[in-house]
C-alpha cells in the first residue's frame, strides 16, 4: 500500500530525469561521446531556475534560460575536445569540475537554495504530482517531437553520421567539429531543463544535486532500450524507450527505498547496474558463444559460395 | 584539374621514427584524366591521397584543384571538390543509418545545410533509379541500416555516394583491396562505367598491375615518395607486367615489393 501511495511521485520524478537521460542518449549514443558534464550541468540547470525564479522570474521563462545556461556548459566542453584537442572523457570532467565553481556562484556562495511552491506558480511540484506527471509528459512529448523533427533535416542528419562515422561525414563535407559542439550543446540544454524542472519539483536546489546524474541517464538508456529495440529500432520510439526506462529505474529506486535498506548503497546500486549492462554483450561474446563445427558437407567440392 | 607542385611530407620529424613520405612530388592531372598509382610498400601512394583529401598538410609544397589553391584548406571544405572511396568497406558509409539517409548527405555535399528535411520526397525515387544501375538488389532496401550490407555493397554505395555530386576529382584508394575477386570485379567494372559516363577525372591507387594497366589512360608508378613511372596513352595500352616490373628494377635499382601486389 504504502508504494502504491509512493508511486506517483516515483513515476513523477522518472519522468523528469527521463529528459535527462534523453539528453545523455543523444551525447552518448548519437554522437557516441561518454559526456560528464552532465553531472554538473543538471545541477547548473537547478541553480539559474532557482535564482532567477527567487529573482521574479515566471518559471516556465526560468527553464528556458536553464537551457541556454546548459547548452553554454556543452559549449564548453565541446570546444575543450575539437579546438583544444582534449579527449572528450577529459574535458566532460574538467568543465563538470568548473561548473561546481559556477554552480556555487551562481547559489551566491550557498549551498542550498529553496524554491517555495506556494508562492510561486511553479511549472510543476511534489504537492500535486498528477499534474506533476501531465505537465512532465508534455514537456518530454514535445522535446521528442522537436528532436524528431531536427534529426531529420539536412543539419540533423549530419549530426547524427557525425557519430555514427566522422570519417564518411568529413569526406563528404560535414564539420565534424562544429557538429559535436551543437549536439553536446543540445544535450546538456536539455539535461539543463530536467535539472530545473526537477528544482521545482523538490522546491530547492542543492550544490549536491546531480551528482552521478550520467550513471542514472546511461541506466535508464539500457533499461529502455533493451525493450525497446525489440519493438522497433528507430528514434522515436528509442527516446520514448529511454523516457520509460527512467521512469522503471525511479520505481525500483522507491520500492527499495520502501523496503527500509539502506539507501546509502543506492548510488552502489546503479553504477553495479550500468556496469552488467555495458558488460553483458562482452561476456557473451567472450564466455558463452560455443563454437560450432561444420556440417560436414555430403557431397565435396561443386559450387563454391565464398 | 589537379596540381600538385613540390609536395614533401615527413611523418615524425626529429625523433628516430621520421619517415619521408613523399619528397617533392609534382603530379599534374588534365580534366578527364583516369589515372591509376602502382607502387611497393611504403612508397607514398595512400600519403599522396590523403594529402589531396586534406587529412593533414603537408610540410612543403601546394595543392591546386580546378585553379583553387587547396593546401591550407581543412579536409570538410576540400570535401565539396572531391569524392571519396577508402580501402575499408566500413569508413565510407554510416552503418547505423539508412541507404536513403547515407546518399542524401552525400547528395548535399559541398553545399549549405539547411533545418530543411533532410530527404526529399522525389529524392527517393531517384535513389531507387540510382541503386538500380547498381544491380545488387538494393533500389527496394533504401530504408535498410547500411550496416547489414555487405562489404562489396557498401563500398558500391560509397562509390555511388562519392559521385552523387560530381566532384572535380574522384579519389580511389584501393578501393577493391578489401573484397573478394569477383566482387572486386564487379565494384572495379562499376567504377568505370561511372567515370567514363561522368568523364570523371579520377585518381585510383590499386595494388594489382593488371587493373592499374587494364583501367584508365594514365599510369603513374611510385616509389620513395616520388613518381619514378609515368605512362600515358598508346604507350600506356601496350604496356605489360613483365615491361613495368623492368622499368621499375632499371629506375629504382631494386626488385619490386609489395606483399599485396598481384602480379599477373
Amino acid at each position: 500500500m504504502a508504494f502504491l501511495n509512493a508511486l506517483p511521485g516515483a513515476i513523477a520524478e522518472g519522468l523528469i530525469w527521463g529528459l535527462m537521460a534523453i539528453g545523455v542518449y543523444l551525447s552518448f549514443k548519437i554522437l557516441d561521446i561518454a559526456d560528464l558534464t552532465v553531472d554538473g550541468s543538471i545541477c547548473t540547470g537547478g541553480c539559474v531556475c532557482a535564482v532567477l525564479i527567487a529573482g521574479g522570474v515566471p518559471a516556465w521563462l526560468s527553464v528556458i534560460l536553464a537551457f541556454i545556461a546548459g547548452a553554454l556548459a556543452g559549449t564548453i566542453t565541446g570546444l575543450f575536445h575539437t579546438a583544444l584537442g582534449i579527449p572528450s572523457i577529459l574535458a566532460g570532467i574538467l568543465t563538470q569540475l568548473m561548473l561546481y565553481s559556477i554552480n556555487l556562484a551562481i547559489l551566491g556562495g550557498r549551498s542550498l537554495l529553496p524554491i517555495d511552491a506556494r508562492s510561486n506558480k511553479l511549472v510543476l511540484n511534489m504537492i500535486d504530482n498528477t499534474h506533476a506527471i501531465i505537465v512532465a509528459i508534455g514537456i518530454i512529448a514535445l522535446m521528442i517531437i522537436i528532436l524528431w523533427k531536427f534529426f531529420y533535416t539536412e543539419i540533423g542528419l549530419t549530426l547524427k553520421s557525425t557519430g555514427d562515422n566522422p570519417d564518411m561525414s568529413r569526406a563528404q563535407g560535414v564539420n565534424v567539429s562544429l557538429n559535436k559542439v551543437i549536439g553536446l550543446a543540445i544535450s546538456n540544454g536539455i539535461v539543463a531543463i530536467s535539472g530545473a524542472l526537477y528544482s521545482q519539483y523538490k522546491g530547492s536546489v542543492s550544490i549536491n544535486d546531480g551528482r552521478g546524474a550520467i550513471v542514472i541517464g546511461l541506466a535508464a538508456i539500457f533499461i529502455g532500450l533493451s525493450v525497446s529495440l525489440k519493438i522497433k529500432p528507430n528514434f522515436v520510439v528509442s527516446l520514448i524507450g529511454v523516457t520509460c526506462g527512467s521512469v522503471v529505474y525511479y520505481t525500483v529506486y522507491n520500492f527499495v527505498m520502501l523496503l527500509g535498506r539502506k539507501t546509502d548503497y543506492l548510488k552502489m546500486l546503479s553504477a553495479i547496474i550500468v556496469a552488467i549492462f555495458l558488460a553483458v554483450p562482452y561476456i557473451k561474446g567472450e564466455y558463452f558463444t560455443k563454437h560450432k563445427p561444420l556440417p560436414i558437407q555430403k557431397d565435396a567440392g561443386g559450387e563454391g559460395n565464398a | 584539374m589537379l596540381k600538385i607542385t613540390n609536395l614533401q611530407k615527413t611523418f615524425n620529424p626529429g625523433t628516430i621514427n621520421a619517415k619521408t613520405a613523399l619528397c617533392g612530388l609534382d603530379l599534374h592531372l588534365k580534366d578527364g584524366d583516369f589515372v591509376t598509382v602502382i607502387g611497393g610498400n611504403g612508397a607514398g601512394k595512400s600519403t599522396l591521397l590523403n594529402a589531396i583529401a586534406g587529412v593533414w598538410k603537408p610540410d612543403y609544397g601546394t595543392i591546386e584543384i580546378d585553379g583553387v589553391d587547396v593546401t591550407a584548406m581543412p579536409e570538410f571544405k576540400r570535401a565539396k571538390f572531391l569524392g571519396r572511396v577508402f580501402q575499408d568497406p566500413m569508413k565510407g558509409t554510416a552503418p547505423d543509418m539508412e541507404i536513403a539517409e547515407n546518399l542524401s548527405i552525400a547528395a548535399r555535399r559541398g553545399t549549405k545545410r539547411k533545418l530543411i528535411r533532410g530527404i526529399k520526397k522525389n529524392e527517393r525515387q531517384q535513389y531507387r533509379e540510382l541503386l538500380a544501375s547498381l544491380e545488387l538488389g538494393l533500389e527496394s532496401r533504401l530504408s535498410s541500416k547500411v550496416g547489414l550490407l555487405s562489404g562489396g555493397q557498401r563500398q558500391a554505395v560509397t562509390l555511388l555516394m562519392a559521385t552523387l555530386q560530381r566532384p572535380k576529382l574522384l579519389l580511389l584508394d584501393e578501393h577493391t583491396a578489401a573484397l573478394d575477386p569477383k566482387t572486386a570485379e564487379k565494384v572495379l567494372a562499376l567504377t568505370d562505367k561511372i567515370v567514363s559516363e561522368n568523364k570523371l577525372t579520377t585518381l585510383m591507387i590499386t595494388h594489382n598491375m593488371r587493373d592499374a594497366i587494364k583501367h584508365g589512360n594514365r599510369l603513374i608508378m611510385m616509389h620513395e615518395g616520388r613518381i619514378i613511372i609515368d605512362i600515358e596513352g598508346e604507350e600506356k595500352k601496350k604496356l605489360t607486367v613483365e615491361d613495368l616490373l623492368g622499368m621499375f628494377t632499371k629506375e629504382s635499382g631494386k626488385e619490386f615489393a609489395n606483399d599485396r601486389t598481384m602480379l599477373s
